[in-house]
């Protein structure tokens, strides 16, 4: 089957990036379709749709969106998550490289739905081409009258504005994203109070990621239902897949919620590169607990994955293979959190120090039996006891691994082996 | 004071179009970076003098972000991803590849000051792995080929 591709429908078209090409292939036709509906209609078909949140958390939008006091005297802020940095997740990189037009389009409508007149986007540093990209795309908008004063004469004003952080995973973090905007370190802020009460400048502010915007003109155009019938009842429209690691097409693939890993694998990554077998897959970026082999078959939507204890995050499915040490698979994960955790909270700043100490000690071949315990302690405690879902993040992944492939580390162990011995302990490379 | 009337300039127009001068302190201090090669404490104190703002908040904010160097550092720099997928595909050889061809360590500068290799999470580039970020150039499925070629031309330049 070819894919469903509603949102990556014009990526292979060299001005893709245009608005010329956009306007060409019907694009801000949602937009003028949307400033003649009443703000509460577009939110009741947001919600409709069944559109839930394309950066990880699989919240809702237009729920989120109707959290906004409507009697506010103070600005409402839209800030639009481009700081895509889940390990495993590239999908919103082509959109703001590609196609930034529809995402733009959806911030305006979503803006207009939620009575904001100040939107940013946030595009994390390591992107300087998609920001030169947005940057374009936003002066376009403005000089053909969608941004402005009283756009396309409706009388409402909008203004967006390209914020570019500058490395720092946790800016990603929505809270950790508006301290970033107001000039401090991303540190993420307990909740509640949420966002949309006390946010951006302490203003009442919606955060949304950029696929999550760049589906709103789509069913605006086409309809809830239309968007609704895509996927599975709850796990609605289509979702840019990432496919990466020992995968022999790795790529992006626009699909119905819902597909398989399995067929994803199959049929659309062609398998595993020299038919290796697979061992696990992270299925929603680095943050959701790994699968094993066994657990292809289920269903990648956010439901499905919750029920098996993991996410399905990003969408970013990351494949191992069986020539790869899930020690050092463990390790890798633990160096990203360790290096990226803000260091607020202790059980983060310090869990995912150790985590990765007696990991990479593992790894070397200097651990011991008790590390596995230990590990495995300081990841229950590190769950649920943040200010943000960080330290969650290294413990889910790090749990699974070490609880579904004990027996490997217990071998890892016993024999000391340590990487240089080994010839495929992870990559190889020409 | 140390900085030219041209950027004071920039630095002015930027912070009009930040909501609060603290709001403006990443830009600025990505500007100033962007002219001087990094930021010294002489830059960041006077940055705290024109955004008037504490030179401890510019200091945290220059230390807590990966991309901004408060240490002088080559004329290019390369951000070699070291993340999962990335690793999948052999980024550690990667690695190794980068440090004997430079001569250097992660976070170190070859000696004619004309490369930086330092370490990156996750670049988004996962379906092309691995990848690096040079400067503003994003390079990916990167061959020994084209490591060969990017460093040749960054060093012929």
């Amino acid at each position: 089957m070819p894919e469903l591709r509603v949102i990556r429908k014009y990526v292979e078209r060299e001005d893709s990036h245009t608005l010329k090409s956009y306007v060409s292939s019907g694009g801000y036709a949602a937009l003028n379709k949307a400033l003649k509906m009443d703000t509460e209609e577009i939110i009741e078909i947001v919600k409709k749709s069944g559109l839930r949140g394309r950066g990880g958390a699989g919240f809702p939008a237009g729920i989120k969106w109707s959290f906004v006091p409507k009697d506010s005297k103070k600005p409402v802020y839209l800030c639009c998550n481009a700081d895509e940095s889940e390990p495993g997740s590239f999908k919103d990189r082509e959109i703001l490289e590609k196609d930034p037009h529809q995402m733009i389009e959806g911030i305006i409508i979503a803006c207009y739905a939620i009575n904001s007149h100040k939107a940013y986007i946030y595009i994390r540093g390591e992107m300087p081409y998609g920001a030169a990209q947005i940057e374009n795309a936003i002066k376009e908008a403005y000089q053909r009258g969608y941004l402005g004063q009283n756009i396309l004469n409706s009388g409402f004003d909008i203004d967006i504005s390209l914020y570019r952080g500058a490395g720092a995973y946790i800016c990603g973090e929505e809270t950790g994203l508006l301290e970033s905007i107001e000039g401090k370190k991303g540190e993420p802020r307990p909740k509640p109070p949420f966002p949309a009460q006390i946010g951006l400048f302490g203003c009442p502010t919606i955060i949304n990621n950029v696929e999550t915007l760049a589906c709103v003109p789509h069913i605006i155009n086409n309809g809830p239902e239309w968007f609704a019938e895509i996927g599975t009842p709850k796990n609605t429209g289509t979702k840019i897949y990432g496919l990466s690691g020992c995968i022999n097409n790795p790529g992006l693939y626009e699909l119905p919620l819902g597909i398989t890993a399995q067929e994803l694998i199959d049929e659309y990554g062609g398998g595993t590169i020299g038919g290796k077998k697979i061992k696990a897959i992270s299925p929603g970026g680095s943050s959701s607990a790994i699968l094993t082999a066994d657990q292809l078959d289920l269903k990648l939507d956010f439901d499905t994955m919750a029920e098996v204890g993991s996410m399905l995050g990003t969408a970013g499915v990351t494949v191992i293979d069986e020539s790869v040490s899930m020690v050092k698979v463990a390790q890798n994960l633990a160096h990203f959190y360790r290096d990226e955790s803000c260091g607020q909270c202790v059980q983060c700043r310090e869990g995912t120090w150790w985590l990765e100490k007696m990991l990479r000690e593992i790894d070397e071949g200097k651990g011991s039996m008790e590390y596995i315990d230990i590990i495995l302690d300081a990841c229950s405690q590190m769950r649920g006891t943040t200010i943000c879902a960080l330290a969650d993040g290294c413990a889910m992944p790090v749990a699974s691994i070490v609880t579904k492939f004990r027996d490997e580390f217990e071998e890892h162990i016993k024999t000391g082996q340590s990487p240089a011995e080994r010839k495929h302990y992870m990559g190889d490379w020409a | 004071m140390y900085f030219s009337a041209e950027l004071k300039n920039r630095i002015d127009t930027i912070v009009s179009e930040h909501e609060t001068n603290l709001s403006a302190l990443l830009p600025v201090l990505r500007e100033v970076q962007n002219k001087h090669g990094w930021l010294s404490k002489e830059s960041m104190d006077e940055i705290s003098e024109i955004l008037d703002i504490p030179a401890s908040n510019v200091q945290n904010v220059a230390t807590f972000y990966t991309m901004y160097f408060t240490e002088p550092v080559g004329k290019h720099i390369i951000w070699q991803c070291r993340t999962l997928s990335c690793a999948l595909k052999g980024a550690e050889h990667v690695e190794h590849y980068l440090c004997e061809k430079l001569g250097v360590k992660i976070g170190e500068t070859t000696s004619d000051d004309k490369i930086t290799l330092m370490e990156a999470e996750c670049l988004a580039s996962c379906g092309t792995a691995p990848a690096m970020l040079v400067d503003n150039t994003l390079h990916e499925n990167l061959t020994k080929a084209k490591v060969d070629k990017i460093i040749e031309d960054l060093k012929n330049e």
